[in-house]
């Protein structure tokens, strides 16, 4: 009785999941499937024929292969941001969990700060002006990094506190320096947390849309998400290469979701049990 | 640990200078991480609170004391995207909660398929918010839209989900809790298998029904759950820019202006000291909302 109503209820939230969560995913794929004037129609229909080869082909070439500048673009900036967090932030969160000195107060307080306040959008412009940053993908890194330590540190923080503190005293005795304790003894077993961190942080950084719109204009630096915003008025009536751009930068979130679901719910639910 | 310090001083490579021991901890591995912070949020995070009290140019700032705040409170379109932003983060965040909280226990019942259920609604989490909203954006076309088609298919008359002023802010909340409902299902689900299996079975031999179940035991032992969703979707919906830009651009008219498509507007006009003091405006508002917030959340767990 009660298993036939699992199935029952079940079935039911398989059908609305269905309606709710799988038909836009779906209409992405078909009308990338479509031809023009077919697409044209924005109905839930069946493809008249095969066209996500030519549509590829057109979102790839154009306006001069921008798509294939974005990718190496938004590659580049997500790669060396997220090796840069994992070094600095697992740093900063060894330090913190094992010093007990004055400056954890203010230094937490900081790190709540940068998870809670809107950056200051002009003032950076302006600042990254000075620095000769604004619109290289050097400065869009270093402020990918600047934004995104305070979540790496808590998770890293939360993850030191579990390992003993005889290991770093056991390295130390015999004689370690603090880099070597660190690269060669702490940062290993941090292993679990640091696919935590790279999973979390590339996914975040890849979609980052609002940052590349602000600090990173012009064409040549368009990330893969702009991609969308400057191909959006092109496209208005070639909804099929719309929406083969979406389904193109969608693929490296699906390969991840594939691969590490595990351990992006890990990361996102982290602060859930302990508050 | 004494150990490790009377060793420490035998360790040094070179010459240790007397009164400074090495440490395996030292403050220098703080340094990588406070200068980029520093320069890069820190430094403009404050000079906003000076450039936002001037008419500037990027070039040359002209101090007018509170005139652009005071213009953010004048001007109706304004004062508009100031309501909405904190409509927008109430709405979002509350249906996050209830509807996470409902889709956690659907998904750690014995339910069939619960596999790909979780996966269903978890992955929208992780796509590009621009191509979820131009994607709705085409579903809630008017006229052309599957969404309303569906519903004439019912017999229901759709209504201009981005088209109508009145609706627009709601349809583009909406479609945030499609995309971010399986992070808080997926968090409530941990909070809810923290959840030891002592206090239902305490329940059940009480007598408890299902709604005491929930109401007395489920609901209180989650409250570190409901806190880290209703952070984390309040901060995110009061900051919330692309969804906004994507679907909507603000419109129609101003009806969907929130205060992060204020910034970005007026820094595209060219107002910089106005965009500045939307950034302050900004920052002040999720103070004085979100610090009482967590305050009120935490306390009340503190009890228990």
């Amino acid at each position: 009785m009660k298993n036939r109503a699992s199935v029952i209820g079940g079935l039911a939230a398989i059908l609305f999941s269905f309606f709710v969560f799988v038909i836009p995913f779906l209409f992405i794929i078909l009308m990338s499937f479509k031809d023009r004037q077919q697409a044209s129609l924005r109905d839930f229909s069946w493809p008249n024929g095969f066209h996500l080869w030519d549509n590829l082909v057109a979102v790839v070439s154009t306006r001069n292969w921008m798509m294939v500048t974005a990718f190496v673009n938004s590659t580049i900036m997500t790669v060396t941001s997220v090796t840069l967090l994992i070094v600095f932030a697992a740093m900063v969160g060894f330090v913190l969990a094992r010093r007990n000195s004055r400056w954890n107060g203010p230094i937490e307080f900081l790190i709540l700060a940068g998870l809670m306040i809107p950056p200051a959008v002009v003032p950076t412009i302006w600042l990254l002006q000075g620095l000769k940053l604004f619109g290289t993908l050097h400065g869009m890194i270093l402020i990918q990094v600047a934004y995104n330590l305070p979540f790496s540190i808590i998770l890293y923080r939360a993850f030191i506190v579990t390992i003993p503190r005889e290991l770093d005293e056991a390295a130390v005795i015999d004689g370690a320096r603090p880099l070597d304790v660190f690269f060669r003894i702490i940062l290993p077993l941090l292993w679990p947390v640091t696919v935590t961190n790279i999973v979390v942080q590339s996914v975040g950084i890849f979609n980052d849309f609002t940052n590349p719109l602000y600090y990173l204009p012009g064409n040549q630096n368009a990330t893969v998400q702009l991609t969308l915003y400057n191909f959006q008025s092109q496209f208005n009536t070639s909804y099929n290469l719309l929406f083969t751009n979406i389904l193109l930068i969608t693929i490296p979130p699906l390969i991840v979701f594939l691969f590490f679901n595990r351990q992006i719910v890990a990361g996102m639910t982290a602060g859930a049990v302990k508050g | 640990m004494s150990v490790a310090t009377a060793t420490e001083a035998t360790i040094g490579h070179g010459p240790v200078r007397a009164g400074k021991r090495e440490t395996a901890y030292p403050g220098w591995f703080l340094l990588p991480a406070a200068v980029i912070y520093a320069v890069l949020f820190l430094l403009p995070t404050i000079s906003s609170l000076y450039f936002s009290l001037t008419r500037w140019t990027l070039f040359d700032a002209t101090f007018i004391g509170f005139e652009n705040f005071a213009q953010f409170f004048r001007e109706p379109f304004l004062v508009k995207g100031l309501v909405n932003t904190v409509i927008y983060a109430v709405v979002t965040s509350s249906m996050k909660v209830v509807l996470g909280m409902a889709l956690a226990l659907l998904l750690t019942s014995r339910i069939v398929a619960r596999g790909y259920l979780r996966s269903v609604v978890f992955f929208p989490v992780l796509v590009s918010t621009i191509g979820v909203g131009i994607t709705f954006t085409v579903l809630m076309h008017p006229t052309n839209g599957m969404i309303n088609e569906g519903l004439a298919l019912l017999g229901v008359k759709g209504p201009g989900w981005l088209t109508n002023p009145n609706l627009a802010l709601f349809s583009v909340a909406l479609v945030d809790v499609w995309k971010g409902v399986g992070l808080a299902t997926v968090i409530y689900i941990a909070g809810l298998v923290a959840i030891p299996k002592d206090y239902y079975e305490a329940a059940r031999i009480d007598g408890a029904t299902p709604w005491q179940n929930f109401w007395f035991v489920t609901l209180p032992l989650s409250r570190p759950a409901t806190a880290t969703v209703i952070t984390l979707s309040f901060i995110g919906g009061l900051r919330t820019f692309d969804l906004i830009w994507a679907m909507t651009k603000g419109g129609p008219g101003f009806a969907s202006d929130t205060i992060a498509s204020v910034i970005y507007k007026q820094y595209q006009a060219g107002f910089f000291g106005l965009s500045t003091a939307g950034n302050v405006v900004l920052f002040i508002l999720i103070a004085i909302l979100v610090v009482p917030l967590t305050m009120l959340l935490n306390r009340k767990r503190g009890h228990e």
